[in-house]
């Protein structure tokens, strides 16, 4: 039977990347849980067969229902009814799949109904889903909203709803409103205290909340009356048991069908706040949305290895010619970049989920117990890695999988405009992951910083000490020198002293960090695992440095004189 | 009110992904070849025991399954969907046997788990033999009433159980007194995936035969588990702890004598070249027509 984890062994390799010892040693404190819970492992090697073992219950599901239904799914989509949304019918068949494996609330806590697994095995599990239907991946995934309730929360909160997100109740944010989408300071949805009933009232409207009808809400709210910017935010908890919060409508969108995507309208809807008052956007929603690009990064990656699934499966039957299309250069080539992108990214996703794993494993311990002097500086070392490394592979990763999505319709032809087969829906789910959670131009802002004070630099030079094996050496030369590229050209822009001209330059340098930065996590992943990756890096080698060599070019084009040129 | 159901399931080869090696030259399933499955309408009938138990709270689902060693693998698939135990049936003198000597064989098992069983469900037949005889056989056996072509257990209260068949052009409503035997349909409800949490609890339990030759419980990894987890310590039952009659076991309890095996190969008898031409086409068409494959 298919299995979308066994079948694809390029998921067990990154799972069993070394840094997972020290992630399991945070996560399990000393496996101080064994002998308190039955499912706790006893020791590294348990918990990695552990993980291992619930992926391959992820990857059954997914292949055996999950993907089946995507089509059924993604045509009857979901209906508004009275306020309320009614999902596609395949969509509780899932649904009620992944509730009764236990797949809700997987990296919460033990004592609140969780697994304690790290981000990186849930971000394996994100991953799977989404190459059987990226729609239905969008509201299992929300559930991750978990962990910004977890991390600001009061016990109390955690108490009444970590429980109930692990029994499988879904989640949503609530934070587009029709004048407040990249620009979220603009939120004017308004919360008042209800001093008679102690509680807080929201009154407003939201747009585009996906899974807006979920049953416990994350809503970013106006609480300071009179202000106008981040700062008069916070974050509230909203319970659908509650009630206040109707459906108006649902968009009609290109695709994610299964996945609703609501205009909410608030009417007096109780709600507590999550956190502190005004830390609404600049610390939760940060927070929020730092999760939710990782969880993108991976519905990305999910939707190139589903475009390569169907392309490869197209070109190995399709004849022409007297012979199977792959046997075409022309064709070849196209599954070659698909393969390439999509290993590279993927390295790239895990490096980055590893990243999140550590620093917020301590994190958590920080809240039972002061942090050593040394674990304090893994903390901080580890927490700005992955906020360097997010947007890269959320921006990097959703272009990569509209790109893949491009060359599977490509391949099938004529077939693949046709509404018959699979790419065409895996072109239209792919679409929106390079604009949600912050569009790819929003991910450069976010990365720029990274840029500009050379982080990403010193990662790439401590990259270039990694030995490599001699069949290798010629690869790690060529990075090298895309690398000085890269460098001379931060400097160059950096000379300039013109905003607008660093501002312009930005995707360029953005993309030349992340294809030297991919690069080398697949010469890593390749010098281990030839057999899976060489002919990947190879490609990927091949394409990086030629986009190096493309924006290279551009920036040394760029200076302020050629802004006119630009300028609308 | 709780249960006690005992749930009869089988490993079989997966003779559903057929390859070209799936039979041996002397035209007998090549088992090396298949991968060994949990029998496809077994897990239906799991399904509805464990329905019944997320009903009657305090109720014990119980598998029951026969065979080599490596069909613990069936009571840990079983446990990690919801099954609470089970028992491998397993010796040497069971071996060979065909419906009948199994459903004896299975009949004293059931009654080795006690008298006050109320269902034992299984699935209608196994994928490997296509009898859909052992079900039946049992309910003979031990007395009971017996359900075939379960496809919904419509409601189970105050020692009545009302039953959906699935029969030839419909589908019929029965009621009958428990205890009772079910066999469970294809058409019944899928099962239930394996549970994240209870795969994690019970990956590690073993029935004594699978303990490599020469060791005890006390070499095998993780050995300290094994004493403070008890029902990671499968149940084995062998002839003599059910007290079975020999004469009734394995191949001497087995009237049936397979003649001769006859390995059945399709190929294209005849075959028709047409030409493009018109009259050619025309030919077809006719053909196709006639036969009522077009038209």
């Amino acid at each position: 039977m298919a299995n979308f984890y066994s079948d694809i062994p390029e998921l067990k390799f990154e799972l069993e990347n070394p840094m997972m010892e020290r992630i399991v040693e945070l996560k399990e404190r000393g496996f101080r849980e064994k002998d308190e819970y039955a499912e706790a492992p006893q020791d590294f090697a348990d918990a990695m067969d552990s993980y291992e073992k619930v992926l391959d219950i992820v990857g059954d599901i997914t292949a055996n229902t999950i993907a089946p239904n995507a089509e059924a799914v993604d045509a009857e989509g979901p209906h508004c009814e009275n306020g309320r949304v009614r999902y596609a019918s395949k969509t509780y068949e899932n649904m009620d799949a992944m509730i009764k494996a236990g797949m809700n609330g997987l990296t919460m806590p033990r004592k609140y109904d969780g697994m304690n697994m790290p981000i990186t095995v849930y971000t394996c599990a994100n991953e799977i889903v989404s190459t059987g239907d990226a729609g239905f991946e969008n509201i299992w995934s929300l559930q991750d909203c978990i962990e910004t309730l977890y991390e600001f929360g009061t016990e109390d909160q955690h108490k009444r709803f970590i429980p109930r997100v692990c029994a499988g109740e879904t989640m949503s944010m609530d934070l587009t409103e029709p004048d407040a989408g990249s620009d979220l300071q603009s939120v004017m949805l308004k919360a008042t205290y209800d001093e008679e009933n102690n509680c807080w009232r929201l009154n407003g409207s939201k747009r585009f909340i996906t899974n807006g009808d979920s049953d416990i809400h994350l809503v970013l709210a106006r609480s300071e009356a009179g202000t106008r910017d981040g700062r008069g935010l916070s974050m509230f908890i909203y319970d659908k048991r509650d009630g206040g919060v109707n459906v108006r409508r649902i968009e009609n969108k290109l695709g994610i069908h299964g996945s609703p995507t609501c205009e909410l309208v608030y009417k007096n809807a109780k709600a507590e706040l999550c956190g502190s008052t005004k830390l609404g956007l600049i610390k939760y929603v940060m927070a929020l949305m730092n999760g939710a690009r990782l969880g993108i990064a991976a519905q990305s990656v999910g939707l190139s290895q589903a475009a390569y699934n169907e392309a490869i499966a197209y070109a190995n039957d399709r004849k022409q010619f007297g012979k199977t299309i792959i046997t075409f250069p022309a064709v070849y080539e196209m599954l070659s970049n698909i393969k390439a992108k999509l290993d590279a990214g993927r390295a790239l996703l895990y490096q980055t989920a590893r990243y999140v794993d550590i620093y917020k494993a301590l994190d958590d311990i920080a809240r039972e117990r002061k942090l050593t002097p040394e674990e304090r500086a893994e903390q901080k070392k580890y927490a700005k890695l992955a906020d360097a490394f997010t947007p890269l592979a959320k921006g990097m990763n959703s272009e990569y999988a509209n790109q893949n999505g491009y060359d599977c319709i490509q391949i099938h032809g004529g077939s693949g405009f046709m509404l018959e087969y699979a790419c065409q829906r895996i072109y239209r789910d792919a679409r929106i992951t390079s604009i949600y959670e912050g569009t790819t131009q929003l991910q450069v802002v976010a990365a720029i910083r990274y840029v500009t004070t050379g982080l990403y630099s010193s990662v790439i030079s401590e990259f270039e000490q990694v030995e490599v094996k001699p069949e290798n050496q010629a690869y790690m030369d060529c990075i090298k020198e895309m690398a000085v590229k890269f460098n001379a050209d931060i400097e160059l822009v950096k000379s300039a002293e013109n905003q607008e001209v660093l501002d312009l330059c930005a995707r360029h340098l953005y993309e030349e960090a992340a294809n030297i930065i991919m690069s080398h996590l697949l010469l890593q992943n390749a010098n281990k695992a030839p057999e899976l990756f060489a002919k990947s890096l190879n490609v990927y080698i091949n394409l990086a440095e030629c986009e190096v060599m493309k924006n290279h070019n551009f920036i040394n084009r760029i200076d302020a004189a050629q802004l006119d040129s630009y300028r609308k | 009110m709780s249960l006690k159901i005992v749930v009869l399931a089988k490993q079989v080869p997966d003779t559903r992904n057929v390859g070209p090696d799936a039979m041996t030259p002397e035209g007998t399933v090549n088992r090396s070849a298949l991968p060994a499955i949990f029998n496809p309408e077994d897990l239906n009938a799991l399904e509805q025991a464990l329905r019944l138990k997320d009903e009657n709270p305090g109720s014990t689902v119980t598998v029951v399954t026969m065979g080599p060693g490596r069909a613990a693998e069936i009571i840990r698939e079983a446990m990690y969907r919801g099954a609470d135990g089970g028992y491998l049936l397993t010796d040497r003198a069971f071996a060979g046997a065909d419906t009948l000597a199994t459903s004896y064989a299975i009949s004293t098992a059931i009654k080795y788990i006690g008298d006050d069983v109320d269902l034992i469900i299984g699935g209608r037949q196994a994928i490997d033999g296509d009898t859909a005889q052992v079900g039946p056989q049992v309910a003979e056996k031990l007395g009971l009433n017996q359900i075939t072509y379960t496809e919904e257990i419509l409601s189970c209260k105050d020692g009545k159980i009302v039953v959906k068949r699935h029969i030839d052009g419909g589908v019929e409503t029965v009621e009958t007194a428990l205890p009772v035997v079910l066999t469970v349909n294809g058409s019944a409800a899928p099962c239930r995936p394996r549970n994240a949490k209870r795969v994690m609890k019970y990956k590690r339990a073993l029935c004594p035969m699978e303990i490599p030759a020469g060791q005890t419980w006390a070499d095998l990894p993780y050995a300290d588990q094994y004493e403070k987890k008890p029902y990671l310590k499968l149940g084995q039952l062998s002839c003599a702890d059910v007290n079975a009659d020999l004469n009734q076991c394995g191949l001497s309890g087995s009237p049936t004598k397979v003649k001769t095996v006859e390995n059945i190969v399709f190929k294209a008898k005849e075959s028709k070249t047409l030409t493009g031409s018109d009259e050619d086409m025309n030919g077809l068409i006719q053909e196709l027509l006639a036969n009522h494959t077009i038209g």
